[in-house]
């Protein structure tokens, strides 16, 4: 076992044999005190002492003792010429120091000779070292040659698979330092590699390359497949890379992990491969006895389980995940069982699985009491994810009742998702008052200031609700030891809308000020303050005036006045000159008015929860974007029946001063999901201001909710102005696109996914899928930079024709993070009008705004047909002309084989129909249309080519609707005439030409309908 | 990507410490506490899998010794767990029947292996005999 160094061992004994901690530090102080001295003579030290006082050291810091005084000397052994003193130099250096210690900028120059050098072991040394603490300054001078020595063919795999490790290590710290024009092509080599420990390696790069920019790598995809398909399906590797029979699981999980990076995977080949393999790992993994065979494959099986939640697999394989997940989460072997109960919640992050998961609710509460915390954080987060209007109340109650028993570290989570769901589902507004009070009542010290401010919006807001709540609180308030949130909320509803009880037994003013003033004595400052506000209330509401009551709360007033709490002081002076004002007190302490509807704080709160990733994994930034989804649930139209999402909406008043809301409020209630940018000042900060702030006693309550609602109007882009300006081509684009707009949509009206506008600071995705009239795309926006892209917005301007929701866009999109917005649409009628995408964003100081064309053409609502003649000739004749049949010689036509259009033809989704015209140069095409407006409509399609003269033919379009006719013959002569250069329909937008907007037939404005409005401006 | 690997007993005391992320010297010190802590307790009926701070905790249990693996909350727990236990394995084969002392005594050793096991808190190998080897070629050049 090589050479030992006695006095290392003999160290270490008299410290084992120490017997308190006391001694221990005096042997570690005494020897500590020997390196010091031995170093400061270096020139008696041998090699060999150097290398055993710094391994010294290392023990004595893993000890828990300081030793940076030795710091120096383990650095300076890395220039040592020897390899001993040199490993020694370089482990050491790497435990004790971090990438942002000083020493390591001595030492670059050092490690990068050791890179280059010719030294096989120095080699390793040094790439270890930098992979493990090598920071951006190593990434910078080092990057060139670390990728040198990856692809490099005369090193041996050790150094190849250290190498390219080490760059993933300088990539995270700079992602710059790859350069992906010429990388990717080196990846996809690199991926060929029969070393499985460099391939090992090469997968973990290629995971992070992806992460970041999986458009680059796309020619990665196939070869991952073939990996998996060596691993899973052929066992092609060495025995050494098996582990308990499986063929190195690790890899295959990586590779797999990789394939969850590209938004699709489009060669049907290599899809099915992937497929293939996919269904062997989740049919073939059984339980089995061995327990590290057991969880090898099962890492490997879960991983297959995102993999085919990402890929959106064929129904059928997603309810086999859904079955396996069910299977999982009712085993005993608790690994199984937790990764079951979180891997559900990732699948009801992707897909619509919810009904089928709710079969299990039982199983999942049950998994809410198991002994082991981590259980029951998984199935807390399941079961706040799978709640809906159906089973709010027995979720919700669960929770309730955990509550009391949770250990601390659970709690405020748990109030705090208790919260959002009875906010989000509440069946009635009186369960939501009775839920949030007796999550206070049971866990106030994991209630947040923003959870009770929460239902004063709420009560506010609801005049029903008002008296039920003071109800409530005067029931609470009776109770013995309060927590003091209760007594916030308490005093503050019964300060509102205690009056509304007066016939109550108990609960005339004087009975309520004595039960809210005994608290009086024993609340902290904040409380104080509001307690004092109540009492002003309460004066106000007595009429006629209660002379006893007025004195004893004068009284308390004139105590304060001399607090020494500011605000405390002001209130008690301000309430007291006031209140003796008679009708000025009416005005300055009328109700509060109602809240401006504002994104619940709670909800997000809930979104902040930062997850720290090496690599932001797909699957999360998928269930990001749903999260932000669940946030605006009260904004959106009701989705899949659920119609009690939009409940608890704060009401709104039809006053003056909500004009300018309402119309906004429309606007987007129509949209159901334009992206709405909330202003700074409804932060949760605000909150408070409003709750306990000046608004009471610095005049007529209206002016602040008018000022507010005009910063909302400006500072919301969406708005009709706004939009009216920037249509109006007021803001040029500071961020020049790097595609060709008009060449990506047109390339997207003919396949399904691909990019749709890119420029330096964002990249714009589409993947669509359709099914007869329904469309479902989903915007991929992917922020290129490292740092957020702020005040995103999207805005869909549809043709008449088309039904389209778009999902919420977040407001911002952090850095090197893609999220996805789905877009639903739905077809009407036939027209060639497209929809507009209005997108703009902010990165640092530049506003961008563009205005996109969404590849959402007729086309895409055609089902591929293929008819026989007997089908074919009989309906053919039955259409005897215009305007059903148009016919039109098209002149001027691209010169296209005929297999070349019957290409084209089949990207349009028209069928081909084979051998049904007898004359060769002619091709005949069918396809169903289909609308929400009518049945599926046949189309019939004939084109005569003459062999003689390739720049004409003759097209004949039969349909039963002659709309449809017309404008699918215009459209297939524009791509017979041109593809795919742009017709004035497709006109170039970069200008942002508002040119397909006046396609529109012209239309009386309708407020609530940004297109027309925008047309009408126009 | 893996943050941090340790070594610990049931006393806590570390045997080994592999930081990938750069912590501050007391913030170490802290996570090692903490580690412990929420390891030392937990049933051997339990699940390997443990929140820590935003990230989670895989490990494991061999006698008096706790391997604990700091991972991404995005990261497949049970991949890394199996990564423990090969390096386990690995260390078995190196010391012939691996126990405690072994790792005191030749903690630098550990270090060796583990910089053949794993880089940049990525997977490096997974042949044990690779590292087997190449372990002994190293000693070859002391």
């Amino acid at each position: 076992m090589g050479s030992t160094m006695r006095g290392l061992s003999v160290f270490i004994s008299d410290i084992r044999n120490c017997q308190n901690k006391e001694l221990e530090r005096l042997r570690v102080d005494k020897e500590l005190g020997h390196i010091r001295t031995r170093f400061k003579n270096e020139k008696g030290l041998t090699p060999y002492e150097k290398k055993k006082y710094v391994w010294k050291m290392l023990y004595i810091y893993m000890l828990g003792y300081d030793v940076d005084f030795g710091h120096m000397e383990a650095v300076s052994l890395i220039s040592a010429p020897k390899y001993p003193e040199k490993q020694v130099g370089y482990i050491v250096t790497s435990c004790l120091l971090n990438e942002n210690h000083d020493f390591l900028r001595m030492i670059v120059n050092t490690v990068r000779n050791d890179i280059v050098g010719r030294n096989e072991t120095f080699q390793c040394l040094a790439l270890t070292m930098v992979g493990n603490i090598g920071g951006r300054e190593f990434a910078e001078s080092l990057a060139p040659d670390v990728q040198k020595l990856l692809v490099s063919s005369s090193c041996r795999p050790l150094v190849r698979k250290k190498a390219a490790l080490c760059l993933l290590r300088l990539f995270r710290k700079n992602p710059d330092v790859v350069n992906v024009d010429g990388w990717s092509d080196r990846m996809a080599q690199l991926l060929d590699e029969r070393d499985l420990g460099v391939l090992t390696s090469s997968m973990s790069l290629l995971v992070a390359l992806v992460s970041n920019n999986s458009d680059a790598y796309w020619n990665c995809v196939s070869k991952c497949v073939k990996i998996l398909e060596r691993l899973a399906k052929n066992h092609d590797v060495p025995q050494e890379y098996t582990y308990y029979g499986i063929p190195s699981p690790w890899l295959q999980v990586k590779t797999m992990r990789a394939l969850q990076y590209f938004p699709t995977i489009e060669d049907p080949n290599t899809r099915r491969s992937l497929f293939e393999v996919l269904q062997r790992i989740l049919m073939g993994t059984d339980v089995v006895k061995n327990v590290n065979k057991n969880n090898a494959s099962h890492a490997v099986l879960f991983e297959a389980l995102a993999l085919v939640m990402h890929l959106d697999a064929e129904k059928e394989m997603m309810s086999q995940c859904v079955a396996l997940l069910g299977k999982f989460i009712s085993v005993r072997e608790p690994n199984i069982r937790y990764l079951g109960l979180e891997n559900m919640t990732r699948m009801l992050m992707v897909t619509d699985v919810q009904d089928i998961i709710k079969r299990h609710q039982a199983q999942i509460i049950t998994s809410l009491k198991d002994p082991d915390i981590s259980i029951r954080r998984r199935s807390l987060d399941l079961l706040y994810g799978m709640c809906d209007i159906t089973n709010a109340k027995d979720i919700v109650e669960e929770l309730l009742q955990y509550l009391s028993t949770a250990e601390f570290a659970m709690r405020e989570e748990l109030a705090l998702k208790a919260a959002i769901l009875a906010e989000k589902f509440a069946p009635n507004l009186s369960w939501y008052v009775d839920v949030i009070l007796q999550l206070i009542d049971k866990a106030g010290d994991f209630v947040s200031d923003d959870i009770w401010y929460r239902v004063v919006q709420f009560v506010t807001n609801n005049e029903d609700l008002q008296p039920y709540a003071a109800a409530k609180a005067r029931v609470y308030l009776d109770k013995p030891a309060l927590h003091e949130t209760m007594v916030k909320v308490g005093s503050y509803l019964l300060g509102e809308y205690g009056h509304l009880l007066a016939r109550r037994p108990g609960c005339n003013p004087k009975e309520l000020f004595a039960v809210i003033n005994e608290k009086l004595p024993t609340v902290s400052p904040p409380t104080v303050a509001i307690l004092l506000s109540s009492y002003a209330k309460m004066l106000l509401h007595t009429q006629p005036p209660d002379p006893e009551l007025q004195e004893q709360i004068w009284a308390i007033f004139r105590k304060y006045e001399s607090y020494v709490d500011v605000e405390i002081q002001q209130r008690a002076v301000e309430y007291f000159a006031l209140s003796k004002k008679g009708a000025a007190l009416m005005d300055v302490l009328a109700e509060m008015p109602k809240f401006p509807e504002r994104q619940s704080a709670l909800l997000r709160k809930a979104e902040d929860i930062d997850a720290d990733t090496a690599e932001q994994s797909a699957i999360k930034l998928r269930s990001q974007q749903q999260t932000s989804n669940a946030l605006v649930v009260t904004d959106q139209l009701p989705a899949n029946g659920s119609h009690s999402v939009g409940q608890l909406k704060l009401v709104k008043i039809p006053s003056q001063n909500m004009e300018a809301s309402s119309v906004d409020e429309g606007r987007t209630e129509v949209y159901g999901a334009v992206s709405k940018v909330d202003p700074e000042s409804a932060s949760s900060a605000d909150l408070l201001g409003d709750l306990l702030g000046p608004l009471a006693i610095e005049g007529p309550p209206n002016a602040l909710i008018e000022e507010e609602q005009s910063q909302g109007i400006e500072a919301n882009p969406s708005s009709p102005g706004a939009l009216a300006l920037a249509a109006l081509g007021d803001q040029p684009n500071s961020a020049q696109p790097i595609v060709n707009i008009a060449e990506r949509f047109s390339a997207l009206c003919l396949k399904d996914s691909g990019v749709l506008y890119e420029d330096p600071h964002i990249q714009i995705g589409v993947k669509a899928e359709w099914k007869a009239h329904h469309g479902r795309l989903v915007l991929f926006l992917g922020n290129k930079n490292i740092s957020p892209l702020a005040s995103v917005r999207a805005l869909i301007l549809p043709p008449r024709h088309l039904k389209m929701e778009l999902s919420l866009v977040p407001e911002t999109i952090p850095p090197r993070a893609q999220v996805q917005c789905p877009l639903d649409v739905v077809n009407l009628q036939a027209s060639r009008d497209v929809p507009v995408l209005d997108f703009g964003y902010r990165f640092g100081t530049t506003m961008v705004n563009v205005k996109l064309r969404l590849p959402i053409q007729i086309n895409k609502f055609l089902q591929p047909m293929t008819v026989s003649a007997e089908e074919f000739f009989p309906y053919w004749k039955s259409i005897p002309g215009p305007p059903l049949k148009l016919q039109e010689v098209v002149r001027g036509v691209k010169p296209l084989s005929l297999s070349e259009l019957a290409n084209l033809f089949a990207s349009l989704h028209l069928g081909i129909s084979q051998g049904l015209d007898l004359n060769p140069n002619n091709l005949v095409a069918s396809a169903t249309f289909c609308s929400d407006n009518s049945r599926a409509i046949l189309i019939l399609i004939r084109v005569e080519t003459d062999p003689a003269d390739r720049s004409q033919l003759r097209l004949t379009v039969a349909s039963g609707d002659p709309i449809l006719t017309f404008e699918l013959k215009e459209l297939l002569k524009e791509y017979m005439i041109n593809i795919p250069v742009t017709t004035p329909v497709v006109a170039p937008l970069q200008a942002q030409t508002p040119a397909p907007l006046q396609l529109e037939p012209p239309v009386t404005p309708v407020t609530n309908d940004p297109g027309a409005l925008l047309a009408a401006l126009l | 990507m893996i943050r941090f690997i340790l070594l610990q007993n049931r006393q806590g005391k570390t045997r080994l410490a592999k930081y990938y992320v750069p912590l501050e010297e007391s913030e170490k010190h802290k996570v090692e506490y903490e580690v412990h802590r929420l390891v030392v307790n937990r049933d051997p009926k339990f699940t390997n899998f443990v929140e820590f701070r935003t990230h989670k905790v895989i490990y494991r249990r061999y006698a008096g010794l706790f391997f604990s693996m700091c991972v991404d909350i995005t990261d497949n727990e049970l991949a890394y767990l199996e990564c423990i236990h090969l390096f386990v394995e690995i260390l078995d084969h190196f010391f012939s029947n691996v126990c405690e002392l072994d790792l005191v005594f030749n903690f630098n050793k550990v270090y060796l292996i583990l910089d053949e096991f794993i880089l940049a808190g990525e997977l490096q190998e997974t042949s044990k005999k690779a590292i087997i080897e190449r372990m002994g070629e190293l000693e070859k050049q002391e």
